[in-house]
């Protein structure tokens, strides 16, 4: 049993142990994220500038086809509300307070002491999101959440729990982004997950960062038996560094996982994107698909699966497209079986686009440009839903100047 | 519409055509016999502007106008289609949405019925289609696209019994329209150079003028029936004989 004091005392020891991966930030260079803001009743209030920022996160400001909304302004919770009433929504710290079982939860998946960048999201008693759907409860419409860098040369800690209770499904969609003013800052994110017997989680994350922002997201998805796990993760414009490499538990017999990851490195930018899947039950499932490109940046695409439970199957798929001789890609795919009777597979390409695939398109009377745009869309596309319209203009935006970066 | 001249290509360094010359006139269907490696793809894929086949000499001019050094795009727009014989997977590209950027506002849906390739709509481009499904997906583009010239590389390779009937009556349907009578074809004015190995095509589609393909270099022209009937007889043999008896 892990007592406040004793996670204090773990968290102090690990405040200077740097992470196994990504380049080294010294925190002592950004001043605590403010812990207060104005508070927004309706999104829609809110200054078309910032309306424009939460749509090109997939958030919708008028709440419409959305069953909740809650906005984080750096380390302040600026909007909560919810219209599914199945559902629970709040600040987290909120609902430390009203449920005491949710402290078996807190920092239960998630080591306090994994590096710095926990150990100070700890240490500064970080809030976020709590999302939970009770047992049985299917949610019609999607949840969502943003959080947004407001200030600068700041870290924002952020700390969110969801709970998908017995055969309940939920669907989040989460965006990260940063005002305009806003271009040096470091966001620490911590996001424990729980999926129960039965349960379904789609959760989605568009993260629309700026040039010198630095992301540590530290994730941990646990399923228990027959549960399903489907992540999204989408990264598409510029940024300083993001390293990453969210872990999914697979404890129950019939777990499924999948995660989708789609990035794009500008120049400047490193992403260090990883999935992790552990099978610790029997006729567990997992798929690992990401699709990155780089226009001048650096990805380093890590893929992890480790087998420990018989009749268990693994995929992984890494495909990097590198635009110009400017960008890397590294793909690390790791397999791990210590069980004999387990299927794990992976494949991994990195290179340009296919000369022939321009040309053929080419011959179909479009230009470069238009035949490098379209098959980068389709690399791009993996059948994510529930992505609002702004954002899906957004994102052909972006695609075309890629398309333009390539030639 | 479509004349080369002494066209010499390269590939890789090795010279695949030599001298080169051959015309396609405004409403003529031609086709283009040949043993394997002949050179017979290397030239449609030169016509095509495809790159890795590197003219070293000669011409090709298309409704009078130079387009050797053109890209593929240009030659496209300008009116010249192409069905290679092996087009790539195209992963993530789905038919639906290329279709749509070549038709612009014609409407597809008919043709797309005819050519059973209703089901394709959402699919990725030749990812998983079978060699006839490929071909009527190409010749679906193709309608799309409606050039005044089709290059068609061995329409009939790879084709199960099944799809052939659609695919060569359609071929006929896109460069000759309804009109059946040889001299009213060219009123329709597509042009088409046909690559075809065995002539199967020609039972779907009536052609004006057949040339041999030997080693790279045009090797004699004349009446595709009868220049089929002679190599099905004497083989390619043949035509390396009559050659050099010419010359």
């Amino acid at each position: 049993m892990q007592t406040e004091e004793s996670l204090k005392k773990r968290a102090k020891a690990a405040l200077r142990k740097e992470a196994a991966y990504g380049e080294k930030f010294d925190l002592d260079e950004y001043s605590i994220a403010p812990k207060e803001t104005k508070y927004t009743d309706n999104l829609n209030e809110l200054d078309e500038k910032s309306q424009r920022t939460l749509l090109n996160v997939g958030v919708v400001p008028s709440g419409e086809g959305r069953g909740g909304s809650l906005v984080m302004v750096d380390n302040a919770i600026s909007h909560s509300s919810v219209s599914d009433r199945e559902i629970e929504l709040m600040p987290l710290h909120f609902a430390m307070q009203k449920h005491d079982w949710l402290k078996d939860y807190s920092w239960n998946l998630v080591p306090v002491d994994a590096d710095k960048y926990t150990a100070t999201s700890y240490l500064e008693n970080a809030n976020g999101y709590f999302i939970r759907a009770p047992e049985g409860v299917k949610t019609k419409l999607p949840i969502q959440t943003c959080l947004l860098m407001g200030s600068k040369d700041v870290s924002q800690t952020v700390h969110n729990i969801v709970i998908v209770e017995e055969n309940a499904r939920l669907d989040v969609i989460t965006g990260c982004s940063t005002s305009s003013d806003v271009d040096k800052a470091m966001h620490l994110g911590i996001s424990e997950m729980y999926v129960k017997k039965g349960g379904t989680l789609n959760f989605t994350m568009i993260h629309n960062w700026a040039e010198q922002i630095g992301v540590r997201p530290r994730t941990v998805i646990h399923l228990e038996e027959g549960a399903t796990f489907i992540n999204n993760y989408v990264t598409l414009k510029a940024v300083k560094s993001i390293q990453s490499y969210p872990t999914a538990r697979l404890t129950g017999k019939g777990a499924f996982a999948r995660f989708n990851t789609i990035a794009v490195a500008h120049p400047g930018s490193e992403l260090d994107l990883g999935s992790r899947v552990i099978f610790d039950a029997p006729d567990t499932k997992a798929e690992l698909v990401s699709r990155t490109i780089t226009t001048g940046g650096t990805v380093i695409a890590r893929g992890e699966m480790i087998g420990n439970a018989v009749q268990s199957k693994g995929h992984l798929e890494c495909h990097g497209l590198v635009l110009n001789s400017k960008g890397t890609q590294r793909a690390i795919p790791i397999l791990e079986a210590n069980v004999d009777d387990i299927e794990l597979t992976h494949e991994a390409a990195v290179g340009r686009i296919a000369r022939e695939q321009v040309e053929y398109l080419m011959a179909r009377g479009l230009s470069e440009e238009e035949a490098v745009g379209m098959i980068v869309r389709g690399f791009l596309d993996v059948g994510i839903s529930g992505i609002p319209d702004e954002l899906q203009k957004d994102i052909d935006e972006t695609i075309a100047q890629i398309g333009k970066s390539a030639m | 519409m479509l004349e080369v001249k002494d066209l010499t290509v390269e590939v890789g360094g090795k010279e695949l055509l030599k001298d080169v010359n051959l015309k396609v006139e405004k409403g003529y269907t031609n086709i283009i016999l040949g043993p394997n490696g002949a050179g017979k793809t290397a030239l449609l894929m030169t016509l095509m502007g495809f790159s890795g086949y590197k003219i070293v000499s000669g011409q090709i001019l298309f409704k009078g106008e130079d387009i050797t050094h053109m890209s593929i795009d240009e030659r496209a727009t300008r009116g010249i289609g192409i069905m290679t014989q092996r087009p790539p997977n195209m992963t993530g590209v789905k038919l639906k949405n290329l279709l749509k950027l070549i038709a612009g506002d014609k409407d597809m849906e008919q043709m797309a019925e005819s050519l059973d390739m209703i089901r394709f709509m959402e699919r990725d481009i030749n990812v998983g289609f079978s060699g006839g499904e490929i071909k009527r997906s190409e010749l679906l583009q193709l309608a799309a696209q409606s050039p005044c010239i089709y290059l068609f590389d061995e329409p009939e390779s790879g084709v199960d019994l099944m799809s052939i009937d659609i695919i060569g009556s359609t071929i006929n349907d896109l460069v000759h329209g309804d009109s059946t009578c040889p001299g009213d074809r060219k009123g329709h004015g597509k042009s088409a150079l046909i690559i075809t190995h065995t002539g199967k095509i020609l039972d779907y589609i009536e052609a004006d003028r057949a040339y041999v393909l030997c080693n790279g270099t045009i090797m004699c022209e004349g009446n595709p029936r009868e220049m089929l009937q002679e190599i099905k007889e004497n083989g390619y043999e043949e035509c390396i004989t009559c050659k050099l008896k010419k010359a």
